[in-house]
């Protein structure tokens, strides 16, 4: 059998420089799905992108050939000129991307950014057009098609998104559908949903699949075709159950030990002593009044409401959730970037057995204190350090605002932080720009690190890398809490990383902790359904332990349709009980 | 029904800053020490012409200049009652110029239809021009179609507009058959409106237009290549080519829609950088605008008529960023719903 696509010798460069795809051979048969994973750099976007020519306007493609072979006959794509190519895309081949929200114009109904496809390939008529989308936007699993012909993307929540990006390029029927990263901006128990979504489509029209992406465990759940690529060249490639079950290329075993995941098999822990606490939230609530422009009314909403939690000293309190749960919100109360609601406070215990400050009203001599012991390290490495200062000045400014040592000093300072994390202090002269991805995170870490603080808050701090990076950072993290004795505040939306350091972990939904306890109880014994579903939604790279569909459907879905122990009932939620020691559900007993 | 709300709201904020405005217009005019008629009356009492210091004390009173600033300002502004009754900008009494002695309405009446005019015409032919200067400069970046079009804006931008004017009165007469200066054939000036007259007026506003647009379309059409530049390169145009978009239709339908916000935006910039601007391009080229008119009553601080035409070009700035603001709300789903997209 002719296969859907052929790839063969495919190389793409910039310029004069080397190339940045070297020789990249593969095929997919029709129905099959091949995911190419690799980390960012690896060439894997630029390959999808060179079937239909969506590549940036410096790239060339050197050599190679891609032929693709439908039921109407064989094409050679690189060949084909820019017109009749157009005619290709989004009509027998289409494409969906990374970042749902910016991938789709802000300015149009999605009812009109779908229907266009068929507008122009099919030349429909508007209200056939209409007619068919209303019918794919059903098929994705929306449940009113008509609300979401009118909706702006912005209107929708990213896995929305998401679903009406895969339903503009299913319209048309396509025979190869091209996924580049499709579900790494997502939740994970969007991602379960998005990807179960995929699969389905695919079992229906039979079509081909390209999924490119970075996670192992979602080729577990994906592909029965795998193409590992690094630095440009193809690293290994074969059956999914081969790769993923014997990896034989170092390199694949590599990415493999990288990933993170949740323990197969858990142990129950001791229940933690909270007897040493550097920090303490008790009854927080933060309610945001919207006032969304002159003319509407004013809406009050709960980014978290009633949290009690307590940072042990030396250790780490992880806070899980998906966005919009309000553990970001959280992490800027306790570092007083916010106002609790009345009756609520944050105590800050600088000293085991000295009196706690409270975080919230502090003298100004307090808060200089306080700023210098608890400080924060970012998500996204690439917007969090200035383009215009030098990586010195960068790491000497906090001690300049603090007026700490002299200048040598504070040099001083800076090259040993750098060393700490990892880079060499003749890197001070350099510019952020410089720097790849993990090791701007070292550098925002180093620059956490300047004031010796006590507590860091880390909010999602490997969510934007890479995953062998992740892991380094991780295995950092993990190193100068141990040798600095300090205490973190960990925010993230990923139970596998979470699996890893964390000490106690705090499950949020909608603005409230649903379950608390030591990881390895959480994942030994979860009762909330929604720690359940988070845990069943993480895709592990075994494809004989494929995502738990169900599972992930009954406690991702709104609390209102959570089994009645654990539902909530409009704005009256269950309380957090107790169930064992260490262990709190909210249920209502 | 929400934009009606909307446009309400918006012409509430109108009147109450035109209000502040005219505050500070009548506070200002009024800071140099003295006023017209004071001075006219020391210099008649030096001249010894006493009926003449009759005649400006009569008007002193009659104007209320004698009393208090704030009374002034009320009484102008129509607030509070004057020596002859409620009769100030409010009631469409728009004062007395001292300078030439007539009524101010009498005076600005002609010009007023001529600025707004001539203006229109002005930032149509800024966008006429921008838009798709503009747009092919960003889909042709950093090739000689770029270049050439920034040569051109920067050509604009820099030349100072009395200078193409002349350069462009005297080409166009000796090419093209041009009138040079005015806004009509003096036949025309004081008739009633007839065909040849409309004719008249648009064939001298050619060149003005010309003059007092150039610059702003320059830099409206710089700007707008930078928006471009920047929306070429999101997402979502990508996922438009993915779709099969030809490049025209996509262009136009994507990157421009969003590059267009800022585009509509400056409507309200750009009307009071042309009344004011043109200015010196009126008294060169002999138009009949309010130009000439303002120049002359703040250098004899003939207070009423300064102020009557400062106040115009306040409400023509308001009024164009109202229009401004009304378009974005239309053109802009972000905007309308109030929600910030990220």
């Amino acid at each position: 059998m002719t296969p859907l696509l052929e790839i063969d010798a495919l190389t793409i460069g910039f310029g004069n420089a080397d190339p940045v795809v070297r020789d990249v051979s593969f095929s997919l048969q029709a129905g099959e799905t091949l995911a190419l994973v690799g980390e960012s750099g690896s060439g894997k976007t630029l390959t999808c992108r060179s079937i239909l020519r969506i590549l940036p306007e410096a790239a060339q493609i050197r050599s190679g050939q891609i032929i693709y072979d439908d039921a109407k006959g064989a094409i050679d794509l690189l060949g084909m000129p820019e017109p009749a190519l157009r005619k290709i895309r989004g009509n027998r081949i289409s494409m969906i991307f990374q970042e749902p929200m910016r991938s789709l114009s802000p300015l149009h109904r999605l009812g009109d950014q779908v229907a266009e496809v068929l507008r122009i390939h099919r030349s429909m008529g508007r209200s056939e057009a209409k007619r068919m989308v209303l019918q794919e936007f059903e098929h994705v699993g929306f449940s009113d098609a008509e609300r979401v012909w009118r909706s702006y993307p912005f209107e929708l929540s990213g896995g929305m998104r998401q679903r009406a990006m895969i339903a503009m390029a299913m319209v048309a029927k396509p025979d190869l559908l091209i996924a580049d990263e499709p579900t790494t901006a997502l939740d994970v128990t969007t991602q379960a949903q998005v990807l179960a979504l995929i699969n389905k489509l695919q079992s229906e029209t039979g079509m081909g699949v390209l999924l490119v992406t970075h996670d192992l465990g979602v080729v577990a759940n994906m592909a029965q075709q795998v193409v590992v690529m690094n630095k440009g060249r193809i690293m290994e490639s074969g059956q999914a159950a081969d790769v993923l079950g014997d990896p034989r290329h170092g390199y694949t075993r590599k990415l493999f030990a990288a990933a993170t995941s949740i323990p197969k098999v858990a142990t129950p822990a001791r229940a933690p002593a909270h007897e040493n606490l550097i920090m303490e939230l008790r009854n927080v609530s933060k309610t945001f009044t919207l006032r969304t422009t002159g003319w509407r009314e004013l809406t009050t909403v709960f980014a978290c409401k009633d949290v009690n939690l307590q940072v042990e000293r030396g250790k780490t309190l992880a806070l899980v959730g998906e966005s919009g749960s309000g553990k970001t919100t959280c992490a800027r109360l306790a570092l007083g970037a916010e106002t609790p609601d009345n009756g609520g406070e944050v105590l800050f215990y600088p000293e085991p057995n000295a009196p706690p400050l409270p975080v919230h009203n502090l003298t100004g001599r307090q808060r200089t204190s306080f700023q210098r012991q608890a400080q924060m390290v970012f998500q996204d490495p690439y917007s969090s350090l200035s383009p215009r200062m030098r990586i010195g000045d960068t790491l000497t400014e906090p001690l300049d605002i603090h007026n700490i040592g002299t200048r040598a000093e504070r040099r001083d300072k800076a090259a040993e932080m750098l060393e700490l994390v990892g880079l060499s202090p003749d890197m001070l002269t350099r510019y952020p720009h410089a720097f790849s991805g993990g090791q701007r995170q070292r550098l925002s870490i180093a620059r956490a690190l300047t004031l010796n603080p006590k507590l860091l808050i880390c909010d999602e701090p490997t969510s934007a890398l890479d995953v062998s990076v992740q892991h380094q950072i991780l295995t950092l993290l993990e190193e100068i809490r141990s040798r600095a004795g300090l205490s973190y505040l960990f925010i993230s939306h990923d139970l596998a990383v979470v699996a890893r350091i964390a000490d106690e972990v705090a499950v949020m939904r909608q603005g409230v902790i649903v379950e608390q306890a030591p990881p390895s109880t959480l994942f030994y014994n979860p009762r909330h359904p929604y720690t359940k579903a988070l845990i069943a939604a993480q895709p592990e790279p075994d494809i004989s332990r494929p995502i738990n569909l169900d599972q992930v459907a009954q406690g991702a879905g709104a609390p209102s349709s959570w089994p009645e122990m654990f539902r909530f009932e409009g704005t009256s939620v269950p309380a957090l009980h107790e169930i064992e020691p260490g262990h709190k559900v909210r249920c209502h007993v | 029904m929400m934009f009606l709300r909307y446009a309400l709201y918006r012409f509430g904020t109108m009147l109450l800053t035109l209000w502040v405005v005219s505050i500070l217009i009548f506070v200002i005019i009024n800071l140099p020490p003295g006023d017209y008629l004071s001075n006219q009356i020391a210099e008649l009492r030096a001249t010894g012409q006493a009926d003449g210091v009759a005649k400006a004390e009569f008007l002193r009173k009659e104007y209320a200049l004698d009393r208090p600033l704030w009374e002034q300002y009320l009484i102008w502004a129509g607030f509070a009652p004057g020596p002859s009754g409620f009769s100030g900008l409010i009631q469409g009494n728009f004062g007395w110029s001292f300078e030439f002695d007539r009524p101010v309405g009498e005076i600005v009446g002609d010009a007023l239809w001529l600025t707004v005019l001539l203006n229109l015409a002005a930032v149509l032919f800024v966008y006429a021009v921008a838009l798709p200067l503009g747009v092919l400069a960003a889909a042709k970046a950093e090739t000689w179609a770029d270049y050439t079009a920034g040569f051109i804006a920067y050509l604009g931008l820099a030349t100072p507009n009395f200078l193409l004017a002349l350069i462009l009165f005297y080409y166009g007469q000796k090419h093209f058959d041009l009138p040079i200066g005015g806004m009509m054939s003096p036949e025309f000036e004081g008739e009633p409106m007839s065909w040849l007259k409309v004719k008249s007026i648009l064939l001298h506003m050619i060149v003005p237009t010309f003059v007092i647009g150039t610059s702003g379309a320059a830099a409206m059409m710089q700007r707008l290549r930078a928006n471009m530049l920047d929306e070429l390169h999101k997402p979502y145009v990508e996922t438009a080519k993915a779709k099969g978009l030809a490049p025209g239709r996509l262009l136009a339908k994507y990157p421009l829609r969003v590059a267009f916000n800022p585009f509509v935006a400056d409507i309200g910039n750009l009307l009071p950088a042309m009344v004011s601007g043109s200015v010196l391009v009126s008294v060169v080229l002999g138009l009949q605008t309010i130009g000439p008119y303002l120049l002359a009553a703040l250098k004899s601080q003939d207070q009423f008529l300064a102020g009557f035409v400062l106040m115009f070009v306040a409400l023509l700035t308001l009024i164009g960023t109202m229009i401004s603001d009304m378009l974005l709300v239309l053109l802009d789903p972000r905007i309308r719903y109030g929600s910030r997209g990220t």
